[in-house]
């Protein structure tokens, strides 16, 4: 940068502007959401004598961590213009089909690892063929396939858990190493592949043009639907992951785990500051817009407030987060 | 020397049909201009010469070359660029993120490829420079700039991979005075060096300026082939209506 010394120095965007874009740019944040963050953590350890320590600091870890994986998947499907309801429930049946491998199967963890993922990604895969192939609109395949995955994980085991699983299995959900959780190793180690996929690869850069103007993308000669497929396999694989860190946490594959976390999951990515209707997202938000989540119920649980009140609080705060990118969207925009 | 040779190409969506054999071919550094009343065809055929839309029946080469089985993206790396009218630009990415979507320059890091975002950043800043196109700021979403400056942007994009036939679908229709003099003066640059242009415009001022032939499609057939510089706007016209009432609408454009 050269400035000339004698003519009058011009005024530049404020110093918060300036910090936002280069947040923006650099980290792919919403400096927002992570304000957010810090003022919920502050307003908890103020209210919670608690909340403010390392264990405790592990424990919403712990609770993010099947969510968080879900919001990473939320994240592409919505970057990409697409939704996927069906995550929860997906989650829910690869837990079951995991189990079922293992403990009523008796076969090797490795194997039931492989169809944990993989009956997820296969949900996710037939979701993709029939919105790309068919055309039903994607809200309407996945939730048909919300309906069909829930039903499927109660069918196996006639709607009982089936518990037991093996030792090898259940270091996946409860292990420690070096003291630190093993969902909380996959949950982040998942979304430092997934921020580099999206943020650093033609992979994430084209998944967020189809979202941003699928006609554009296919002008450009982009696959639109080879690459929405792909995204809805993908979304998918994650809601099996989830179900594996799920699972194997509580040493059961149980057919009601996941209820209605597409909610907290799609909210999360949207406080994140993923755009509802595509063309805009980041993991490193979503992570945050996990945690915020996190620390809600977490502070709440603390405070002894009745479930059922969480589950209003995350409906709230989903709307509110989707007006203020609205509005905010408006303020922004030239026409 | 023939560059792009299109031959009795049809097309029909359903029982509508739109295209009835045309035939069509551009030379290396020729401008052709592509005239027609709205659903003669016109934007049908570039499509498929794009690859967007598949020929019912016909032929079209490009060096020679049969380019039918290709897809879009193959047809865009033969050298084939189009600008559309609505310039489908991706709003909430950036210049260079439009200019380069779907060809990001790529850097090998641990054996993967990941996007070479500095590579990118630069090329495009340089191909702005080049045209001389004044934008905010090359990092910005296009989506925030005004229509000329997206133009600007679709512009770059069709030009930064040295295309041989460069397609414009309205170029001119929503610009002030003085960018629609930008655009026919690159049109001009363009065939100076070489690179074949067709130009679709219902503005037979600049057509009649800046071409070397006119094709006038009428109801999905080549009604006339035209050379620009024997021609006037009242052949051009009659052509376009087909006889009919073409005096009165030849004096109407003629007044511009």
């Amino acid at each position: 940068m050269t400035q000339s010394d004698s003519g009058p120095a011009k005024p530049g965007p404020s110093l918060w502007a300036r910090v936002q874009s280069s947040a923006i740019e650099q980290l792919h944040i919403r400096l927002e959401s992570l304000i957010v963050l810090l003022v919920l953590g502050a307003i908890m350890s103020v209210l919670s004598p608690y909340f403010l320590s390392v264990s405790n600091f592990m424990n919403i870890f712990l609770a993010t961590a099947t969510i968080g994986v879900l919001a990473i998947a939320a994240t592409f499907i919505l970057g990409s213009g697409g939704l996927d309801l069906s995550l929860g429930s997906v989650m829910g049946f690869a837990g079951v089909v995991g189990a079922w491998v293992a403990v009523t199967a008796g076969l090797p963890t490795g194997i039931a690892v492989i169809a944990t993922i993989g009956a997820g990604a296969l949900a996710g895969f037939v979701n993709g063929i029939i919105i790309t192939r068919a055309f039903v609109p994607a809200f309407i395949v996945t939730l048909g396939m919300l309906g069909i995955a829930r039903g499927l994980a109660l069918v196996i085991n006639n709607g009982a858990a089936i518990y037991g699983l093996p030792p090898a299995m259940v270091y996946l959900g409860q292990g420690r190493p070096m003291g630190i959780p093993m969902p909380v190793i996959i949950f982040i180690g998942t979304a430092i592949v997934m921020h580099i996929l999206l943020a650093y690869t033609r992979y994430g850069r084209h998944t967020l043009a189809i979202g941003d103007s699928e006609n554009a993308a296919r002008t450009a000669g982009i696959n639109v639907s080879r690459l929405r497929l792909s995204l809805y396999t993908l979304s998918g694989a994650l809601a099996g992951l989830a179900g594996l860190i799920f699972a194997t946490r509580v040493n059961a594959g149980d057919p009601t785990a996941g209820l209605t976390y597409e909610l907290t999951a799609i909210t999360a990515a949207i406080i994140g500051g993923t755009n509802l209707f595509g063309g805009r997202a980041s993991i490193l938000g979503t992570m945050i817009g996990a945690l915020i989540m996190g620390v809600l119920q977490n502070g709440l649980n603390l405070l002894a407030v009745q479930s059922y009140y969480q589950q209003m609080a995350i409906g709230a705060v989903l709307i509110l987060a989707v007006f203020i990118d609205q509005w905010q969207v408006r303020k922004e925009s030239r026409v | 020397m023939t560059l792009l040779n299109i031959t009795k190409v049809s097309k029909a969506f359903g029982p509508v049909s739109v295209l009835h054999g045309v035939d069509m071919s551009v030379d290396r550094g020729e401008v052709v201009g592509l005239v027609g009343d709205n659903g003669a065809g016109k934007s049908t055929l570039m499509k498929i010469v794009t690859g967007m839309y598949t020929a019912d029946a016909g032929e079209i080469t490009l060096d020679g070359q049969d380019i039918l089985g290709n897809t879009p993206g193959e047809r865009r790396r033969m050298g084939i660029e189009m600008i559309y009218q609505d310039l489908a630009l991706a709003r909430q990415q950036d210049v260079s993120a439009n200019i380069f979507l779907g060809r990001e320059p790529q850097k090998k890091v641990l054996g993967m490829n990941f996007v070479d975002k500095a590579t990118m950043r630069r090329e495009a800043q340089a191909m702005i420079d080049r045209l001389g196109a004044r934008l905010p700021a090359i990092n910005r979403p296009v989506g925030s700039f005004s229509g000329g400056q997206q133009q600007s942007v679709a512009i770059a994009r069709a030009l930064t991979f040295d295309p041989k036939l460069v397609i414009m679908d309205e170029p001119t229709a929503a610009l002030a005075v003085r960018e629609v003099q930008g655009v026919l003066d690159l049109i001009r640059q363009l065939k100076s060096e070489g690179i074949g242009v067709i130009l679709i415009s219902h503005r037979l001022n600049d057509v009649l300026s800046v071409t070397d032939r006119i094709v006038v499609l009428n109801h999905g057939r080549a009604a006339a082939n035209l050379t620009t510089a024997e021609t006037n706007m009242t052949e051009v016209v009659s052509a376009i209506v087909g006889g009919a009432d073409m005096d009165h609408a030849a004096a109407h454009e003629a007044r511009g």
